[in-house]
């Protein structure tokens, strides 16, 4: 009962304070001419279904309110009307017809991804966003938020603690914030490239009208033209796993220029950590990066303290794998096993760190890797 | 001679004790039983709900890690859905129709007593997972491959055969009760005398005869992918985890008219009977039922319209989706029909079978915005999704057992419900469901997807509001649990036909029906007598 006394006390103090006005009762009309279009039919069909159910609740409730015994009403025995009968099936075909005919414009228009001017490519992994630029050779990760990730982990650490109150309602963003936002240029059509790396995941902007499962080993398309700069958050609408909750999606849409210019320093930051990869480097520095890669992809399962959740997730502390032999241990992140997923996106400097850093943290005395013997492991 | 006699007199009652239950191939007995599960199942089911709106109430984590939340929403699906709603209608089936066709009993008693006699080693199966290793299955109750294959507990297992034992159970019930129709029906009467409630349920067996099996194969499939090398979902074997996805829908969308056209025979019962009015239509009900029944076979991928199909394919689910209202829609005039200048009263079974019209067509509505497929790009996997099979299954499905109950518990019993209690546990019920699932709708459109333990801040008010609703309408159950307790122990006893305008033949039966009922069977004039349509 001590769990249940800590909702209660907590719910108490949220209807005090009641602060949450930002919430909406219909759907967004978003910020494509997809989204336009799926609102229009949204409110053309809510508004047909509000015209049926007047007349049809109208008429079972005057019936319920008239022909009632307690008012001395006799009951008719008629119970039969072929006319009727054929009136309402040939009617609401007529309805439906109608309804049809826009539904399927709006289907074939956005199932149409022919007239894209870019691609980017979007890879669900289990449970974060890789994004990539295939003609302008970018490509990277995109997880929660630290701040939503901190306060999910501070969470589930206090379980148990009657005292302990959740930090979540002052985190900005909360669970919608992610460490790196995918970036696209305004008033250009875009193809999605979607597929996932294990799981069913399922990439949602719903201010893009775009909603489409990422479904491993198979790529779908859909596109967007964004028609007003802005900020745009989303989620993952397909249950992925433990951690589905917790894999949002962040868009900034911004100027054409704005673009160009985040697309060359992205260019360039990635020749650096090309660069970076051929460079021997220290155990200090390997750890010092492997702890935040560890943490951002890492720990989700494993624990920040390496102690994994046995049995899906093993422990890394003390594993025979991480104070083993380093190509096996390469062998693994890069390729997965069973329900641990690939990392062969992360480049051979990430890679290498957090296999150093999962070797020789928590007490675990392995050897050091280097960027190069990933590279040659690959 | 004079023992042997008095042996075969004794074959006549019901066994003393514990192994009456045991052994029994009564149909009343075995309705009985199935009805004691199936609640019991929805009383574990809701219990599962309660966690999850208990974590749902705000935002943060306070009671449970992310993934025992999934094992509670998946859990609660599976339970609800095989658990308690199906074996509840096979219940009221086993109860019914053989008085209904006058019949002395099911066409395979002992079979009746094999397939109920399954279940709880079935669901005692699916339940013995939260203990295990790992925890319970936690992919959502449309166990989606590669999540229930490759990326799946040790447990999932357990739950596989779970699901076998399940589908044995309701194809032996489907079999036996179409048996029972076609052949041990009374032979003055002919289909078209039928009432509706065996209408509807033979037309689900025959569902449940198609779709089961496909069930089976896919748990099946899902088990040599899990344990013998298999790639049927696995795309680097080969495979395809979307055809998971063709083959579960496959079964799961007559699943879902298999957990409603019972409900419509029953609300069928229940309007005639306190409208005093014949059943408006009965013919139409009638091809109606079958039309749903069919088009339930071909409209399955519109569950799937986001995992990347071609166009063509997603226009004809579309269409074919959009004709289903049609027929449902023929359903819901004519028991208003039935309603209009009836000389209606509002006992207890009519307040809920009301409620069902209202609320199940607010189902049925928002059913109808799901089935336009780019609209469905913004609902798919959100809660308006979640708030639509609620108001489909909760104040649909569901509605109608409570409304079965309370209309047919004075002949199970011989006794009657305390009706002003009963009026209040409607009342109560009614108003909590509404406050549980309607803002679930707001949810969904704002943009809040399903299945997540946790929700960014522009979802706490309705979150909450839901979560209040939640918990009304979980107690509204230990009334509803006294109630029927209430009756069997200290009510009024009832006379044959409690309500007035009720027709049928169980209502000519003693007011407990007896232990064999229709030994030789009725006579032309009274299963004339005793129509509902005419």
């Amino acid at each position: 009962m001590g769990k249940l006394s800590k909702v209660i006390a907590s719910s108490i103090a949220l209807l005090s304070t009641a602060v949450f006005s930002e919430y909406g009762l219909n759907m967004t009309e978003g910020v494509t001419s997809i989204s336009h279009d799926i609102y229009d039919l949204h409110m053309m069909v809510f508004w047909v279904c509000v015209v049926i159910a007047a007349i049809v609740f109208g008429a079972m409730f005057y019936s319920v309110f008239a022909h009632r015994k307690s008012k001395g009403a006799v009951a008719a025995q008629f119970h039969e009307s072929t006319k009727a009968e054929i009136l309402w099936t040939l009617v609401p075909v007529v309805i439906l017809v109608g309804m049809a005919i826009p539904a399927s414009k709006t289907l074939i228009d956005l199932e149409d991804t022919s007239k894209a001017e870019m691609t980017v490519k979007v890879t669900g992994h289990q449970w974060k966003w890789q994004y990539d630029y295939p003609k302008e050779g970018i490509s990277f990760i995109s997880n929660l938020a630290k701040t939503s990730k901190d306060s999910v982990a501070s969470d589930i650490d206090n379980l148990n603690n009657e005292n302990y109150k959740t930090g979540a309602t002052s985190v900005d963003n909360y669970l919608l914030e992610v460490d790196k936002r995918l970036v696209l240029p305004v008033d250009t059509s875009i193809r999605f490239l979607i597929t996932s790396n294990d799981v069913i995941h399922n990439w949602w902007v719903l201010d893009f009208g775009v909603k489409q499962d990422a479904n491993p080993g198979f790529i779908n398309d859909a596109w967007a033209k964004v028609d007003k700069i802005g900020t745009y958050r989303g989620q993952c609408a397909e249950l992925c796993g433990k951690d589905h909750g917790f894999m949002p999606i962040v868009v900034d849409v911004v100027s054409k220029a704005d673009y160009a210019k985040w697309v060359e320093k992205e260019q360039a930051s990635a020749a650096a950590a090309i660069a970076s990869a051929t460079q021997v480097w220290s155990k200090a520095d390997l750890m010092s990066k492997g702890k935040k890669v560890y943490e951002s992809n890492c720990a989700g399962c494993h624990k920040m303290d390496g102690s994994g959740m046995p049995p899906i997730f093993p422990a890394i502390k003390d594993s025979a794998i991480a104070n083993g032999i380093a190509s096996e241990h390469m062998t693994i992140v890069l390729h997965g096993k069973a329900g641990m997923p690939t990392f062969k996106m992360l480049g051979d400097a990430d890679l290498a760190s957090v296999i150093t850093y999962e070797r020789n943290a928590f007490g675990n005395t392995g050897s050091v890797v280097q960027p190069s013997d990933v590279k040659s492991a690959r | 001679m004079t023992t042997a006699t008095a042996s075969h007199d004794t074959h006549h009652g019901p066994e003393k004790g514990l192994m009456r239950w045991v052994k029994t191939t009564n149909h009343k007995d075995i309705g009985t039983l199935y009805l004691w599960f199936a609640f019991s199942m929805l009383l574990i089911g809701g219990a599962l709900a309660m966690g999850i709106r208990m974590e749902l109430l705000q935002p943060g984590l306070q009671l449970m890690e992310p993934q025992f939340f999934n094992q509670l929403t998946t859990m609660h699906g599976l339970i609800m859905v095989f658990g308690a709603i199906m074996p509840a209608f096979v219940g009221l089936g086993n109860w019914l129709i053989p008085m209904m066709v006058g019949a002395p009993d099911m066409a395979l008693p002992r079979m009746n007593n094999w397939s109920f006699w399954i279940l709880p080693f079935a669901g005692g199966l699916l339940l013995s997972t939260f203990f295990m290793e790992g925890g319970a299955p936690a992919f959502g109750w449309t166990f989606y491959a590669p999540l229930s294959t490759t990326f799946a507990p040790d447990s999932t297992d357990f739950f596989i055969f779970a699901v076998h034992l399940l589908g044995f159970s309701s194809i032996m019930g489907a079999i036996n009760i179409i048996a029972t129709v076609l052949n041990m029906r009374a032979p003055a009467m002919k289909l078209m005398d039928m009432p509706l409630f065996v209408w509807t349920w033979l037309i689900t067996s025959f569902l449940l005869i198609g779709a089961m099996p496909v069930l089976a194969g896919a748990v099946t499939m899902m088990l040599t992918d899990r344990n013998f090398g298999t790639a049927f979902f696995d795309a680097t074997g080969g495979g395809d985890p979307v055809m998971f996805q063709h083959i579960f829908w496959f079964f799961g969308h007559p699943e879902v008219y298999i957990m409603i056209l019972p409900a419509f025979g029953v609300v069928s019962h229940i309007i005639p009977t306190f409208s005093r009015k014949p059943l408006f239509g009965y013919s139409s009900m009638v091809y109606a039922t079958a039309s749903i029944a069919f088009l339930s076979y071909i409209v399955w991928a519109h569950h799937m319209f986001l995992t990347g199909m071609p166009v063509a394919g997603e226009l004809y689910f579309m269409y074919a989706t959009m004709l289903i209202a049609v027929p449902t829609g023929v359903k819901v005039f004519n028991w208003i029909s039935t309603m209009w200048r009836g000389s209606m009263t509002f006992e207890t079974p009519m307040l809920w079978a009301i409620s069902f019209v209202f609320l199940f067509t607010i189902g049925g509505f928002s059913g109808l915005m799901l089935g336009i497929a780019p609209a469905d790009i913004q609902y798919h996997d959100t809660y308006f999704v979640v708030a639509h099979f609620h108001y489909v299954l909760v104040t649909g499905a569901l509605w109608s057992i409570i409304a079965a109950t309370f209309y047919w518990l004075p002949k199970w019993t011989g006794k009657m419900y305390n009706e002003s209690l009963a009026k209040i546990h409607f009342w109560w019920a009614v108003i909590s469901v509404n406050v549980l699932f309607f803002p679930q709708h707001f949810l969904g459109l704002a943009g809040m997807p399903r299945r997540i333990p946790d929700y960014s801040l522009q979802f706490a008010d309705f979150n909450f509001i839901s979560s209040i609703g939640g918990f009304a309408f979980g107690a509204s159950f230990i009334l509803f649990t006294y109630i029927v307790f209430d009756c069997i122990r200290n009510g009024k006893p009832a006379t044959a036909r409690p309500w007035e305008g009720a027709k049928g033949l169980e209502w000519t039966l003693a007011p407990k029906a007896q232990y064999h009922s229709f030994n030789t069977p009725p006579s032309r004039e009274l299963i004339e007598s005793e129509s509902q349509h005419s």
